[in-house]
Parts: structure tokens; sequence; C-alpha cells
């Protein structure tokens, strides 16, 4: 049951898990099947016209908007949302992660203040983890452009790229401590 | 499924932090991790969708109407009308003068006629489609210049309201005048989370509604009315708001979702999609303003004279209060001997507009500043040296005759925003020069340009309206939880409350509890940069009459009479010198927390700012509780043959009274920079005969991480008497007069004097 026949019933795998998709009509996003369908909301609706960000996911390791993205199209495909971000060295379903257990990029965008009312921040999130995954240490107009397909109405932007840029600090440092070195 | 029985605003929290400190938000982690639940993430068991039926035209009469065809769809449950309204036919923040529905008359683009329920959105959206509808199209009066002698197009007539502000000797002539004519476009607050709620019947008649809003009990009255029920029969909860900026002062879905709730007996969800949310809330009024500035040759300001035309659109929403802030703002954070100003807020078929962050102030900022440049252009003298050499200070009078009691550091403000340094130029890579992306920009042919501005705005509500706040505080086992209806927008208020008890009450963790009317009283609106002051206030004078008790029981088990302890500033309880129960018991220095034991102590308070009177028939009187102010330095490069602009830095200095939190308080600074910053060079909805053109986030733009400018900031820190910590609202004054800054920064690096905001391309080439 991969699904992608056109019968409305499918499967899609989400954060590593196959989750049945029963019901739903042939044109619904992937965005409305993870938010209503698959109750998880993380992925935000703010336009769902492919302009805001606030629904970012990785499709197969692609960062792409939920919400132009046909649900059952996606059968097949590995889906992250940002309920499926873990801290390095940790795996989805660590009783840790219950709690607070934030990745680098959610504590810095908490500590640095990137977030205000939050409903961009999922998007942030999951746009930030892909550009470091492809630049390890972006230049700040790398860092501009990689989020200029995500608004944010409320901060102005200043605290979220100021928690980029510690995300980059620490990950380097911690990429230069020499082997053997707990940290 | 978001679960109903747990908090759908998830505020608690013991992440540490006293006042002067930046610990984290309460909700910053389920934020980041995608579980913190907005209005728009609800869900109930038995769920339907509710969807709006807008009108396509700004002036219609509704000749004929017949839902029949979409309750025939299977699936739709109901679809109400006009006819179906319970109660109050019209709401309003000031005025009742809005239909829940149109009945006979549409006035503008988007307002709502029917709504419908059904069990997938989609199938709610087929039943709008089927719904019959004929209109007679009627002409759309679009002009506010011209509203006010047009033929009413609502029974309560086209001028909203019309203020004179005379001020001094109007008849009053200086050695020069300049005079200007300015346009302010129509801005959108654009936040991210659309509106939405999730209505829910009880089964006794009454319904609970988890909704995105900025003011819960405001909500509720006007639901209750147009709902015909009392007030207690209508519980509002608050779901996770995604940003506000005024745009959720007045109502929306509410009444709709519990129309639909109560008629199907169902939990009824709505959820604006983008389009609809541009045409679903009010916006930034439009105005055009008209000023002549008399001043000496030496630069005093001798008197301005202002005539402000802002376009209310079809219904009142809050435009008796802009235009007033607006009249009372014209002159700008000047010692101004006489004035004249004349404003109206008049009615048209546009899209209603209302509140938006600086309410007002904004409009007549970018006027007066324009105004100021072309002043010190005349004579000869910096910008910067005429704003100080009127700065308002305190003890001075304003137009209204109202004197400024509390701190107004406005050439400090000015003083710190010049002092900034100025970036280096533009270097080598095309994603930092205009254009951006685009890479069309010529490097030899980019020119910069420097600009200043300064404003001003009113703290809290103004003329006599008695904005109260109420909180509850309860202290026990260590732990403060916080009860108050405060409507968390994004500003931060749940990490400000928390910060404010920990340090009254000296304890580790603090708790705020969901707002809901269920069991708070209310806290007013999270609007007019109040909820730090009023409801901070609330929080703070509730943990002190908890640290009262407390030292009454600690004195009571010591066996000394009360007086003869005392509750610190810093949350401590400490044996007064001379006392008594040094003596027998050692001296106590306990936190509160810690004086209180095993007791629980709860306390409510309500908090109420100094009075104030509405404006007399001259414009006169004290009608403010404080103000703030703010300057503002741009600098931009403009590429002058695309006319593209690249808005490079903004330096501020800003008046806040007190820092409570630092890194919320640099966040508001950049937040309201941006937005000015988007005013000044993209932002507009752009209309059409009463259409609306751009309803998207395609083609109306907001700034994106690229565009916003680097941000440097100076807090001026001179405690407001009467604040709670001293601490002014800090949310608006960064809006008011960035864009004018920006502004003057184009025309300074190209010569042309633009007078209209928002700056389009064809304006500079």
């Amino acid at each position: 049951m991969s699904g992608g026949d056109g019968s409305g019933v499918y499967e899609l795998v989400v954060n590593g898990v196959a989750r049945a998709v029963e019901g739903a009509q042939p044109g619904d996003s992937l965005l409305h099947v993870l938010r209503d369908r698959l109750g998880l909301p993380g992925a935000k609706n703010a336009c769902e016209q492919g302009e805001c960000g606030s629904c970012s996911v990785l499709v197969d390791g692609a960062l792409v908007c939920a919400c132009l993205e046909l649900a059952e199209a996606a059968a097949g495909c590995a889906i992250t949302t940002v309920e499926g971000l873990t801290p390095a060295g940790s795996e989805p379903g660590d009783a840790a992660l219950a709690g607070d257990v934030l990745t680098d990029v959610q504590q810095a965008l908490v500590e640095a203040g990137g977030v205000q009312c939050g409903f961009c921040t999922p998007g942030i999130v999951v746009a930030v983890h892909d550009l470091l995954a492809r630049v390890v240490d972006p230049a700040p107009h790398e860092v501009r452009e990689a989020l200029a397909g995500n608004l944010c109405r409320c901060t102005g932007y200043g605290r979220i790229l100021a928690a980029v840029e510690q995300v980059v600090t620490v990950r380097s440092s911690a990429a230069m401590t020499p082997p053997g070195v707990r940290r | 499924m978001t679960d109903l029985q747990a908090p759908p605003s998830r505020r608690g929290g013991s992440a540490g932090g006293h006042v002067g400190d930046s610990p984290i938000r309460p909700d910053g982690a389920p934020k980041v991790q995608g579980r913190f639940a907005f209005a728009s993430d609800l869900q109930a068991d038995g769920m339907l969708w509710g969807r709006t039926l807008r009108s396509p035209h700004p002036h219609a009469r509704i000749a004929a109407l017949d839902v029949g065809p979409a309750l025939a769809i299977p699936g739709v449950t109901c679809v109400v009308t006009a006819d179906d309204v319970p109660g109050a036919a019209t709401y309003g923040l000031i005025a009742s003068d809005q239909p829940v529905f149109a009945g006979d008359v549409v006035r503008f683009v988007g307002e709502p006629v029917a709504a419908v329920a059904a069990d997938h959105p989609d199938t709610a959206r087929r039943a709008l489609d089927a719904i019959a509808l004929r209109y007679e199209v009627l002409p759309p009066l679009v002009d506010a210049t011209a509203a006010a002698d047009a033929a009413p197009i609502h029974p309560d007539g086209n001028v909203i309201r019309r203020i004179v502000i005379d001020h001094g000797d109007t008849a009053a002539t200086g050695d020069v005048v300049v005079e200007g004519s300015y346009e302010v476009g129509m801005q959108d607050q654009a936040f991210l989370g659309p509106e939405s709620g999730l209505a829910v019947p009880d089964g006794e008649g009454g319904v609970d509604l988890w909704v995105a809003t900025q003011w819960l009990h405001e909500d509720r009255d006007q639901v209750a009315a147009c709902l015909g029920l009392t007030p207690d029969a209508v519980r509002l909860h608050l779901g996770g708001v995604g940003g506000a900026f005024g745009g959720r002062e007045d109502v929306s879905m509410q009444v709709h979702a519990c129309m639909l709730a109560l008629a199907s007996g169902r939990p009824v969800k709505m959820s604006y999609l983008r389009d609809e949310s541009f045409l679903g809330h009010v916006h930034r009024h439009p105005a055009r303003l008209r000023y002549h500035h008399h001043a000496t040759r030496a630069g005093d300001l001798v008197k301005v004279e202002a005539e402000v035309v802002l376009d209310g659109g079809a219904y009142a929403s809050s435009s008796a209060a802009v235009i007033a802030n607006a009249a009372r703002f014209a002159c700008g954070p000047y010692r101004v001997p006489n004035a004249r100003i004349e404003a109206v807020a008049a009615r048209t078929n546009n899209p209603p507009c209302g509140a938006m962050r600086g309410f007002g102030a904004v409009q007549v900022c970018f006027a007066h500043e324009s105004q100021m440049d072309r002043l010190a252009a005349r004579l000869g003298l910096d910008p910067v040296e005429l704003r100080l050499r009127n700065a308002l200070r305190t003890g001075d009078a304003l137009p209204t005759g109202q004197r400024i009691t509390g701190t107004a550091p406005v050439a400090e403000c000015i003083r710190a925003a010049a002092a900034h340094p100025l970036p280096p130029p533009a270097g080598p890579e095309l994603l930092e020069r205009p254009g951006g992306t685009g890479r069309t920009d010529d490097p030899a042919r980019t020119r910069r340009g420097v600009g200043f501005a300064v404003g001003f705005k009113n703290l809290l509500y103004s003329e006599g309206f008695d904005d109260t706040s109420e909180a509850r505080v309860r202290l026990a086992a260590g732990v403060a939880t916080v009860t108050c209806a405060v409507a968390e927008v994004g500003q931060g208020f749940v990490t400000v409350a928390g910060q404010i008890a920990r340090t009254a009450l000296g304890c580790d963790a603090a708790v705020v509890e969901p707002a809901t009317t269920a069991t708070a009283g209310s806290a007013g609106s999270s609007s007019a940069s109040r909820q730090t002051w009023m409801s901070g206030g609330a929080v703070l004078q509730a943990c002190r009459l908890v640290a009262d008790q407390v030292r009454a029981d600690l004195a009571r088990r010591l066996g000394v009479a009360p007086e003869s302890l005392a509750v610190g500033d810093d949350g401590r309880i400490r044996s007064l010198a001379g006392g008594d129960a040094g003596a027998s018991h050692g001296s106590v220095d306990l936190t509160v927390a810690e004086a209180a034991g095993d007791g629980v102590f709860t306390a409510s308070a309500v908090h109420r700012h100094r009075p104030t009177v509405p404006l007399d028939d001259h414009g006169q009187g004290d009608a403010d509780v404080s103000y703030a102010f703010a300057a503002h330095r741009a600098v931009v490069d403009v590429d002058p043959d695309l006319g593209l602009v690249r808005v490079v830095q903004v330096a501020t200095g800003q008046d806040v009274g007190k820092v409570l939190h630092p890194v919320q308080v640099i966040g508001q600074i950049e937040g309201g920079i941006a937005q000015g910053v988007g005013l000044a060079v993209m932002e507009e909805i752009v209309l059409d005969r009463g259409l609306v053109r751009n309803p998207s986030f395609t083609d109306y733009l907001v700034p994106t991480a690229a565009d916003a400018p680097e941000v440097l900031a100076t807090c001026i820190e001179q405690p407001e008497p009467g604040a709670p910590f001293g601490a002014k609202g800090v949310g608006e004054p960064p809006t008011i007069s960035s864009t004018p800054a920006v502004v003057a920064a184009i025309r300074d690096a190209t010569g042309v004097d633009v007078t209209r905001v928002p700056v389009r391309p064809w304006d500079l080439v």
C-alpha cells in the first residue's frame, strides 16, 4: 500500500514512520494531509500559496513548501517535518525527546530571540537545518538569501540571523575539537 | 489532533530570570518544535469546516440570495446568512456599524454575505460556489476626500469623525513657510497566522470559542451581543496567535464560527486562506495630508497647519480613535507654539481600516518629517540640528494643551541615532545591492543616501477610556502562578509576566496560565503598547498583595509585629532596623517565596492608569497617559536606472523607560523597523475602484531576510513615573519614524522629491 493510484488510500513515510492516509481527496495538499489527517500541525498554513515558507518540509531531502505538493504524489518519498528533527545523535522516539530537548538550531532560535509569535518558526527551523546541511559556513548574504523564502513578520530577521550565526560558530568550534575530547 | 483538555497555548515554564535579564520565552521550545497549538491547529472530534462567502463588489444591492443549492451538496451541514443572526445585526469596536453578514447592501469587496459548515474544506468551498446570489451593482465611493459631501453610503453617514485642534495664535506667521502634500498607501498587518478559531457548542445553548485575538473580553462581549446570549454563555479562550499588529482588534470569523457551531450542534473550525485574510481584517488607513510649517530664520517652529484625511473604508472600526491620534501627533515631537490641525476620517467603499502598529501616528509622521527636511533645506540648516533645536522636553505643552509630565528624551533619542557608525560602502557582493538576486544593479551608478526622522505616540488608551487590566497571582510551594487574560500575540508578555513575578516574590518558578474569559477578568487589549505597563502593572500589584500576606503570616509565626518586617522591591522580606524581630528570632532576610513556606497565598489586582479626558471641540484636553519617542537614521542604496532601493542600515535611539528584557526589546525594535521599511519601499494594498488587486504574498510584498536592514539600536533608559519598573511600551515607536527616515534617505540619494509611500520604482525614474 505505497499508494499513488488515485484511490484516496495511500501511505506516506513521515519522519521515518509509515502512515496510512485514508479518506483523503485526490487534490489534497501534503500540508493538509500532514496537518489535518496525520496530526502533524508543525508545518504551518500562513499562505497556502508557496510564498511564505511556513510549511517548509523536506521531501527526499529537498526543501519544499508542503502546500504546493500533492500529498498522494509524495507517497514513497521520505518526508521530514519539524516534528521529525532531532538533536544529533538521537533517534526519533528517544525518551529524551518527550521533553524540551532541542536541536542546536531550535535551541539557538530560542536563546537568541528568533521566536516571537512563532508562526514562521517551524519553517525557519527546517530551512536553517537544510541550509547548514548543505553549507557548513555560509556568508551572511548566503543566510539571508537562503531564508528569503521564509517570511517572518515579527522579528525583522535580526535575531533569526543571529541564531544561525550562533549555530555555525558552535558547530565549527565542535568540529575543531581534537578527537577524543569529550564535549 | 490537539487535545482540547490540554491548554491550547502553553504559557508555562520555569525559565528563570528576573526583570532586566533575558530569560528564554516559556513558549519558545514548543514553538521551535512545532507543537505550540496555534488557533489554526485546533481540532475536535466531529468537527466541521466553516467558510465565508464574500462580496466581489465594493458596493452593490443584494437582489436575490438562495442557499438551497449549497445545502443540497452532500457533506454540507448548514448555511447561515444575515437572516439567521440571533442577536444584534451589527458589531464594532467603537460604533456598532458593521453587519455580521450583509443584509441588503454590500459596502466593500470581501464583506461577508453567508457562511457554510461542511465536512471538508473543499466541500465548504464548493458550497460557497453553489449559493445563488444576484447583485445589483452600485457605483462605489472610493475617494475619502469627496466622501464627506457625497451621498451617505451608510445610515451613520460618511464622516466617521472630524477633529479640529486650535492651539495658540492660529493667525501667527513665520519668517519662512514650507508647504507640502503627502500620501500614504494602505498597509496591511500581514500577520502570518491566518484568522482562525474553533467554536464548540456546550449543549446548553452556549458556546466556547478558541480564537486568535488581541482582546478576549472585548470579542466576548461583541460575539455574545450578536448571538443574543449573555456574556457568561460565551467563553473565549486564546488559541495560539500568529502575530497581530492591530489586525486582530476587530471581530473577523468569531461570530460566524459560533453561529455555525450553534446551528449545527457540532464543533466548527474556521481558518482563513491568505487572500481571505487580506480581505477579512482592517488595514492601516491610507492618508492624504497637506501641511504648512512656519518658522523663524533661526529655525524655531512658529506654527504648523495640517489637514489630514484618512480613508476609513466601509465601516468605522477604530477610525474615531485613529484620527484622534493622527490629529494629536500631527506636529511631531517638537515644541510648536501655534497650530491649526483639521483631521477627518471618512467612510468609503474601500476595505475597512482600523488599527495597525503606530495607529495614526505613522501617517502624520511621514508628513511632518518630510516637512522638517524641507524646512531644514529652506533654512540651510542640518536636518538633525533643526530637530534638536525644536525637540520636545518634559514640561512642554502639546497642541492639545497637555503638558508632558513624564519623561521625554527626544534630544537623547536623536543624538543616539545619529551617533551610530555609518555602514561601509556597498561591497562587490551583488546580493547585497539594489535588485538583489535580480543582479540588475550597475555598481558604478548606485547612489547612497542618508535620512533622519523622529516620531512619537501615546502609550495606553486615551481620551477617557479606562482600559484596566486584572491579574491574579498564587504563590504555593515556591511557584508563582499568574492568571491574566492577556492575549500573547508574540510580543512576549508571558516572559515578562514571569520575570515580574519572580522578581517581586523572589521565586525561581513562575507559570502563566492560559488566557480565557472563563476564569479571568479583562486584561484589556494587546495593543497601544500597553500590556507591559497595564497587565505587567496588574501582575506586580497582585504580587505585592501576596507579599504583604506572606509578610503578615511570617510575622504571626514569628510573633512579631508585621510593621517590623518590610518587603523590598527585590522580593525579599527583611527585618526593619530597630524592630523586635531581630531581638527574639534573629534578623529576617528571606525571599517572599521562602517566607511563604508551605502556605498558599493568592491575591488579585486591577491596574488602572491615571484618568484622561476626551478632546474638546477645539482639540484641547489631557487625553494621554504617557508618550514614547524614537529617532531613526536610515541609509539606502538606490539603483537610479530601475528605481530599486536597498535599505542598508537603520540606526535608532528609542525611549524605552526601562528595559525589562533586553532580547525582547531588540526584537520589537528590529521587527517594528522592518514594518516601517516595508511601508517605505514595498508594502501597499493596491486598490482599483474599490477592488483589492493584490491579496497574496506574491503581490503584496513584505520584507524578506534579504530585504531587512542591519539595525543598530540604543535604548534610552529614563524610568517613566507611574509605569511598573519605569518601563514604557516599546512595540510601536520603531514603526513610526523608520518610514520617513528611509524616504529621506531616498531623497538624499536621488534628489527626487518623493511625497508618497510606499516609494515605487516609477517614482524614482
